[in-house]
């Protein structure tokens, strides 16, 4: 793997990263947070607050904004062409799209978990666990404790650790999302962002996965999408309902506790949803 | 948690919607003082204190300095990772730049040469049968070569485009047991260097069989270069054409003859005849074969078919070489007549393969005002990918060596 | 569309046995399938039609030199008891591409790079568009330009390097005369599958999955740290095809050559002297003045160069369908 040898430079003494995992975890705040894709409005100031050590639930119908919101959050969002965006994003009280802020550190303290697993799938599972770490440059002593770490956390140790040098695309895909899980976690995030994480697995692997999350939230705070209403409930602290009517941006309707979002929503629309009646 | 349920009206201060940038604002200027102390001091060092001299050295070791110079700066204030890629993004940027810069050039200096010349009437109206060393500038020309330029160019696409799309169909139609090494040795011939086309056409056809020089023996050789690139292509768009259109064809009764030729390679058409007009201007500034099989000749020679026959890029090779200068000047005209006319081919490849996508934008256009970029956007690659319905694909691409070289 | 042959499974009563689906094509669809199936083999007999005759012409030139055609090194086919061989030829048709290579695969992949990463969107398009568009620009160009115009400042590049770098054997120049020489023509051969080179490795690079790169850059990649962890690996396909294609090319380069280089005929490796030689141009040069033999013996030298681009060809379909991008490239 040239990619091994090449970045080793990397981890001369004096870089300027943050050595290894695990870290404490942050909380992370939106204050009225729109967002374009050229001329065209997704999101309407949205402001929402997600506490250190919580999990968030971000749930509404498609196309509501919810990706795009939590792209946002580490600065995935600039990747798309024409995107646009105005608010704050602050982690742990900084404005994370601040003059002085680079958008590497950013998501290297954001993580994120993709709604369709992607691990590079000509590393070996040992490499994608460090591939964060390589990629940006941090210190890598304890190497295997940390693949280790990171795999524990994630739940996929036991099934991995007699072949952690065969590639990464020759695992399930339920195995692939938690392989993708301990790549995000190996770098110490404060924040792990999930979109959608179990749209694309089968029960069985959607459960491992939602025990993952209840394990990790210990210390760092998630971010979690989610069309699962049930799974919103299981995994959840908070809600967030986010809704866009006919032809305008999506906008949070209701936020709050999710034993209130499910049980005592104040507005019509989050009980309408919440109850499956649409959506 | 704080939540405006409700826009609150105080709330409702303009935004500033921004694009988020990954480069710092001061980032341009630290590029160009890092350009500006590398160059001063390869200046200081190189012409003062070494013995070493010349224009190529100092630039050289500039780039090599600022290089360094811009990596330290950026590594003082944004880290050593940083540093790295906005280093390998200038290296990457003065690679492409290492390409556009020389082709540029090139074309340029054709233009600069030839276009006194290519501008005289006589370039289009006389041939050389006159021209000596003594003739005036405004006499001889090539209008010979221009002849027998469209001439061969015509009996080449006569040969292989209807061998192409054919074969391409029995790739992609037909099949069966022949397909696998018909494959490989349409992909084997596109590599075949055109001098070895031409010297096959010359030992088959002039030497074993008889014949005499003539533009259709050119033809020929040019065709076995044009015939891999139209297969290939073809093959390709014809690969993108849904099943289910073939089907439904055959569905109604169709013989397969007529679903293939009137369901299934219409279909196709703008594809197959972007291939052949890429394959014409890959075709028209081929000399190497023209050598042994065209010959060359300064006079008009209307029949491609018997006799020796000029052509524009044979007309460039033969009179670059003169001494005379006039005939060098006729010469770069002949040449940036050429790439005009390549640049024609070309332009016209790209309008016609893009007429699919033309129509189609019109029709949305006409249906829907907006489409709406859902959160999906986050690929942009599928957005317009959905949105394309005939199959297209980009046809002026090179890798289809099929090209002659 | 072809009939299926179902092999009986096992158990089955004989009342049970499924019938083979057959097809009954009509004459006229009998004919079209015909048509095609001819004009594919056409193809065939083509290509065996080439080696056949070049071998046929070359006959005679084989036999008259033997095993040392492939060893000696003056081409001197109608002289009286005319000695000739490949060797020298090769060797610097080889050297050519090499510096070719060199030089061109490093620029492409940076070029490619360039249009998918670091360009902005709005250029993509324009520039893949001129890229293929110069890919279509005659070799014929290139030579002239080479001839009347870069020659010169390459004499002089060549002069620099030899001068402050002539302790390397390859920098070596005997005499002052630095034009018509083996690194003039590779440069400029470099030049000409640069576009080619570029076009193949950058449709690759443009196939990454958008999952793996935004995979990078969510852990906190750099864009370089991106290219390099999934864009480069992804793309190696292409990067390996591209530069097969463009060693073919370097390898089979005819005029641009030839309007380039003066003969020489002895195998040494000062590159950056006066002469130079290619198969492709010395066909080209002698094709008018050879007598039968020499006819002979170009039709051999054409004979071995179609060979080695065979065998390029079919090294560079094996090596690119073994990598994971492979299945988009066609070297």
């Amino acid at each position: 793997m040239t990619f091994r040898t090449l970045d080793r430079a990397d981890t001369v003494p004096g870089s300027r990263s943050a050595p290894a995992p695990p870290r404490a975890s942050a909380s992370l705040e939106a204050q009225s947070v729109s967002a374009w894709f050229g001329s065209h409005k997704v999101l309407e100031r949205v402001s929402l607050t997600m506490s250190a050590g919580g999990v968030t639930a971000l749930i509404g119908p498609s196309g509501c904004g919810k990706s795009t919101f939590i792209r946002i959050l580490n600065r995935m969002h600039e990747l798309v062409p024409g995107a646009m965006l105005a608010g704050r994003v602050l982690l742990d009280g900084d404005d994370v799209y601040g003059d002085q802020v680079q958008a590497t550190d950013t998501r290297r303290r954001i993580g994120m978990v993709f709604q369709k697993p992607n691990p590079f799938p000509t590393m070996t599972i040992r490499d994608n666990v460090l591939a964060g770490l390589k990629l940006t440059g941090q210190a890598t002593s304890g190497r295997d404790a940390l693949v280790e770490q990171s795999l524990q956390r994630a739940g996929l140790w036991n099934e991995v650790r007699n072949r952690l040098d065969s590639p990464g695309g020759a695992l399930s895909g339920g195995q692939q999302q938690r392989l993708c899980i301990a790549r995000a976690l190996a770098v110490g995030p404060e924040v792990l962002l999930m979109d959608e994480p179990c749209s694309a697995l089968d029960p069985t692997s959607t459960r491992r996965i939602e025990e993952t999350i209840g394990e990790i939230a210990r210390d760092v705070t998630v971010v979690i999408v989610t069309h699962n209403m049930q799974q919103a409930q299981r995994v959840s602290d908070q809600c967030a309902f986010f809704l866009a009517a006919e032809d305008e941006p999506g906008r949070i309707v209701e936020a709050g506790a999710t034993a209130q979002i499910f049980d005592a929503p104040t507005d019509p629309r989050t009980a309408d949803y919440v109850h499956g009646r649409f959506g | 948690m704080s939540v405006p349920a409700t826009v609150d009206p105080a709330h409702r201060v303009p935004e500033r919607p921004v694009r988020p940038r990954m480069v710092g604002r001061d980032d341009g200027l630290v590029l160009v003082g890092s350009a500006a102390s590398g160059m001063s001091l390869v200046w200081v060092v190189y012409e003062r204190l070494l013995p070493l001299s010349g224009p190529v050295g100092f630039w050289l070791l500039s780039y090599v300095a600022f290089l360094a110079i811009y990596r330290s700066v950026v590594r003082s204030t944004h880290g050593a990772l940083a540093a790295r890629d906005r280093v390998m993004a200038v290296v990457v940027t003065s690679g492409a730049l290492g390409l556009a810069a020389p082709l540029t050039l090139i074309i340029l200096f054709v233009f600069s040469k030839g276009i006194g010349a290519l501008v005289k009437p006589a370039f289009f109206t006389q041939t050389l049968a006159k021209v000596g060393p003594l003739s005036p500038e405004d006499q001889g020309g090539a209008q010979h070569a221009i002849v027998g330029t469209l001439e061969q160019l015509g009996l080449t696409v006569a040969v292989s485009a209807p061998l192409g799309v054919a074969t391409a169909v029995f790739l992609n139609e037909v099949g069966g047991r022949l397909a696998r090494p018909v494959r490989t040795i349409v992909d084997a011939m596109s590599g075949v260097p055109s001098i070895v086309a031409g010297l096959f056409v010359y030992s088959l056809l002039i030497r074993t069989l008889g014949w005499s020089f003539s533009g259709f023996a050119a033809s020929l050789a040019l065709a076995m270069l044009m015939l891999p690139s139209v297969t290939r292509t073809t093959e390709e768009v014809l690969r993108l054409v849904p099943g289910g259109l073939r089907e439904s064809a055959l569905a109604l009764g169709a013989p397969e003859w007529r679903a293939t030729l009137q369901v299934v390679l219409p279909t196709v058409r703008a594809g197959v005849v972007t291939a052949v007009i890429l394959g014409m201007a890959r075709a028209v500034g081929e000399t190497a074969p023209l050598i042994m099989t065209s010959f060359n000749s300064s006079v008009m020679n209307w029949n491609p078919f018997s006799g020796p026959q000029s052509s524009l890029p044979i007309y460039v090779y033969r009179l670059v070489g003169n001494s005379d200068p006039g005939q060098v000047r006729r010469a770069w005209a002949g040449a940036l007549a050429l790439i005009v006319l390549v640049l024609g081919l070309f332009t016209m490849a790209r309008w016609v393969g893009g007429a699919p996508q033309r129509r189609e934008r019109r029709r949305q256009r006409r249906q829907a005002p907006a489409p709406a970029p859902a959160s999906a956007a986050a690929a942009p690659a599928s957005t317009s990918a959905a949105a394309a319905p005939a199959p297209t694909v980009d046809l002026t691409r090179t890798d289809h060596p099929g090209g002659p070289q | 569309m072809a009939a299926t042959d179902f092999d009986v499974p096992v158990g089955l009563s004989g009342d049970d046995i499924p019938l083979s689906v057959a097809v009954n094509r009509s004459p006229a669809d009998r004919r079209f399938r015909l048509a095609a199936r001819a004009s594919g083999a056409s193809t065939l007999v083509v290509m065996g039609l080439v080696a056949v005759f070049l071998a046929k012409g070359a006959w005679p030139a084989l036999r008259i030199a033997g095993a040392r055609f492939f060893t000696r090194t003056e081409w001197n086919p109608d002289a009286a008891n005319g000695s000739f061989g490949i060797a020298a030829i090769v060797w610097w048709t080889v050297m050519i591409a090499l510096i070719a290579l060199l030089l061109a695969v490093p620029l492409a992949v940076a070029s490619a790079l360039f249009i998918n990463e670091y360009a902005p969107r709005r250029l993509r398009r324009a520039l893949t568009a001129l890229v293929d568009l110069l890919a279509a620009i005659p070799s014929l160009i290139y030579g002239l330009w080479g001839r009347a115009f870069a020659g010169d400042a390459l004499a002089g590049v060549a002069r620099w390097l030899s001068r402050n770098a002539g302790f390397v054997p390859m920098f070596d120049v005997r005499g002052d005369a630095y034009d018509s020489s083996t690194f003039v023509a590779g440069v400029i051969v470099a030049l000409m599958v640069l576009p080619i080179a570029t076009s193949v490795m950058r449709e690759v690079f443009a196939q990454t999955p958008v999952a793996e790169k935004e995979g990078a850059l969510a852990l906190g990649a750099t864009r370089w740290g991106m290219v390099r962890a999934v864009v480069l690996p992804f793309g190696r396909g292409g990067i390996i095809g591209g530069s097969m294609l463009a060693l073919g090319r370097a390898l089979g380069e005819t005029i641009a050559i030839a309007l380039i280089i003066s003969p020489k005929y002895v195998v040494d490796a000062r590159v950056l002297e006066r002469g130079s030689n290619s198969v492709g141009a010395l066909i080209a040069l002698k094709f008018g003045e050879a007598g039968s033999t020499g006819l002979s013996a170009l039709l051999a030298l054409g004979l071995a160069l179609f060979a080695i681009t065979l065998v390029v060809n079919f090294a560079a379909s094996f090596v690119v369908a073994r990598s994971r991008s492979g299945a988009g490239v066609e070297a």
